[in-house]
């Protein structure tokens, strides 16, 4: 759990993630603002469907990927605006179609080193 | 269409890209500094400029001491570009960023690669869960979100763990525990580097009052911890761990995972410049003259990006990058080239002599170097370690064709986080050495950049 280091002093904004209304001081990134609200998953794999928060907060890991305008985005690359309205990315089914998995894979690269 | 051409064009805003800027605009030269943040200042500086009397207090000193920096460059000729990503740098100079979602170019006679360092992957098992950060994010998380980790537990080691422990406590929230990986024999063989690390007297001695600050604040710390797992279904719930021979279980819902940190190549890889596998830092550097000139004469590399040496280092590396490009570009002249670089040089050698102590008593831990067959090592693709086994006793020699074998590395983060323990994983079972088994190829674009972005920029290309 994340907890503020003092009282905020910038102007606070309210921005909307997944359904859910967030006060935030402007400016802050958006993952910080979640982590700050208690939210630390962020989206599900397309692999596993499982799930992911933010991991670096410095732009190198790409898990704390978002959906602002129909486009991905780091949370933690992405300052709070007033307004901003932030999607989680739709989740995968991985039920219906198996993903090309790294097992599969393997029998795939192995078939391909016999040919 | 014409675009900006300038002297120097420096990538990273961190002290070595902040000190570079400063030596170079001081000096005559027209000077862009490029980089992704809001603010300079770096990672290790970031948002200095900003920071409240509490964070000032919590970060300590040498958080402090980039506030130099900052308003030098802030005072300098030197163009800063934030908030900007950029994707592409030819071996030319041309550089292509995205800036307010449109793509941008501009031309430089030379370049300093200045991208810092990123944490050393923790392939543990359960370190893709939610709750599960690098110590770095926690840190960035007191500078830039004003947020302080509660009831943690940090896993890991190195200088930096202790440095953030001490913030915590300083911030009032303690670690719960400190699981730490170094043993006594690590310590011991660092006993040998001794000589060089009183000589560098200065970071021994801060490290050892971090220490004494986390005993008088009664943090419970776990040497030579082993066989680390971060428990949980849905995010983290716990730690388990063995210790001296005990098993012992910590509940936690935040863990901040740190091996040291490895030298950010992405950029230097795209410009397939000549790399090298570093022992004592179990890491690829670019290849690098002393002022940091790569094995291309117009791009240099300074700061942790070629190889760690922590901020103090970078700053001066930055300084003698700009130099070598003033230098090469003849705005400076040979006399001055010289007189100038040389204290630098002596100072930096001082600043460099603790390394190899720390190198040796804090090294990444056999558990995260040879991460056991079902833990995930590709984070993006869910590629396990065992995967990678599977494909070297199918004949995979080398990362790049582990990727085409099982999508290691093809993820968004593009082998940030998974490259090095591919690297790892192979040269241990084919018997190879990491330096063979090689390093990712990178491709531009090095960050993400939209469909509508890239399209737009080759308009521009065409018109």
């Amino acid at each position: 759990m994340f907890t503020p280091l003092e009282t905020a002093s910038g102007r606070q904004v309210t921005f909307n993630f997944d359904g859910r209304e967030f006060t935030a001081q402007e400016g802050t990134p958006l993952a910080a603002a979640l982590l700050g609200a208690g939210v630390s998953e962020f989206r599900s794999t397309p692999v596993s469907a499982s799930p992911r928060g933010p991991f670096c907060m410095m732009g190198a890991c790409f898990d704390c990927l978002v959906q602002i305008d129909d486009v991905t985005v780091q949370a933690c690359m992405t300052p709070v605006r007033d307004g901003l309205v932030v999607k989680r990315i739709p989740r995968p089914d991985v039920s219906a179609e198996p993903h090309d998995s790294a097992p599969q894979g393997s029998e795939n690269s192995r078939e391909a080193l016999r040919a | 269409m014409s675009r900006d051409i300038y002297d120097i064009a420096i990538i990273g805003a961190g002290p070595a890209g902040m000190a570079a800027a400063i030596e170079a605009d001081r000096r005559g030269a027209s000077v862009v500094l490029l980089d992704e943040q809001p603010r300079p200042g770096g990672q290790i500086y970031r948002n200095v400029g900003i920071a409240t009397p509490r964070q000032r207090e919590v970060l300590g000193q040498d958080y402090a001491k980039g506030d130099a920096l900052v308003t030098a460059l802030e005072r300098s000729g030197a163009k800063h570009l934030s908030d900007i990503t950029v994707w592409q740098i030819t071996g030319t100079g041309r550089i292509a960023y995205s800036r307010k979602n449109q793509a941008e170019q501009l031309e430089a006679r030379q370049v300093i690669v200045a991208t810092g360092a990123t944490e050393r992957p923790v392939p543990l098992p359960g370190w893709t869960l939610p709750g599960v950060l690098t110590a770095g994010a926690a840190q960035i998380l007191m500078k830039s979100g004003g947020l302080v980790a509660e009831d943690a537990v940090l896993v890991g080691s190195g200088p930096l763990l202790y440095l953030i422990a001490a913030q915590m406590v300083a911030a009032g929230s303690p670690p719960k525990a400190m699981i730490e990986t170094q043993t006594g024999s690590d310590l011991q063989a660092a006993m040998k580097h001794l000589g060089g690390a009183l000589r560098g007297w200065r970071y021994l001695a801060k490290g050892l009052s971090l220490i004494a600050q986390l005993k008088r604040a009664g943090v419970r710390r776990y040497t030579g911890a082993g066989d680390i797992k971060v428990l949980g279904s849905d995010r983290a719930e716990a730690v388990s761990f063995t210790w001296k021979g005990r098993e012992l279980r910590i509940e936690t819902d935040t863990v901040l995972l740190h091996q040291g940190v490895v030298p950010n190549t992405q950029i230097t890889r795209s410009l397939q410049l000549d790399h090298r596998y570093e022992e004592d830092q179990r890491c690829f550097v670019p290849v690098t003259d002393t002022f940091g000139l790569s094995s291309s004469p117009i791009v240099s590399v300074a700061g942790d990006g070629a190889g760690i040496g922590g901020a103090a280092v970078a700053a001066l590396s930055g300084q003698l990058a700009a130099l070598g490009a003033l230098h090469r570009l003849d705005l400076i002249t040979n006399e001055t080239f010289e007189t100038s670089s040389a204290p630098i040089l002596e100072t930096r050698a001082k600043e460099l002599a603790v390394r190899p102590f720390l190198d040796r008593a804090y090294p990444p831990s056999q558990q995260t170097l040879k991460p056991v067959d079902t833990t995930i090592i590709c984070r993006c693709e869910e590629v396990t370690a065992g995967d990678i086994r599977r494909y070297a006793a199918l004949g995979c020699k080398g990362p790049n064709q582990a990727k085409a074998f099982g999508r290691s590395g093809m993820g968004p983060c593009q082998g940030r986080y998974c490259g090095l323990t591919v690297t790892e994983i192979l040269s241990a079972e084919n018997g190879i050495s990491q330096q063979e088994t090689g390093a990712l190829r990178i491709r531009s674009p090095i960050k993400p950049v939209t469909l509508g972005e890239l399209a737009a920029y080759q308009e521009e290309e065409h018109a």
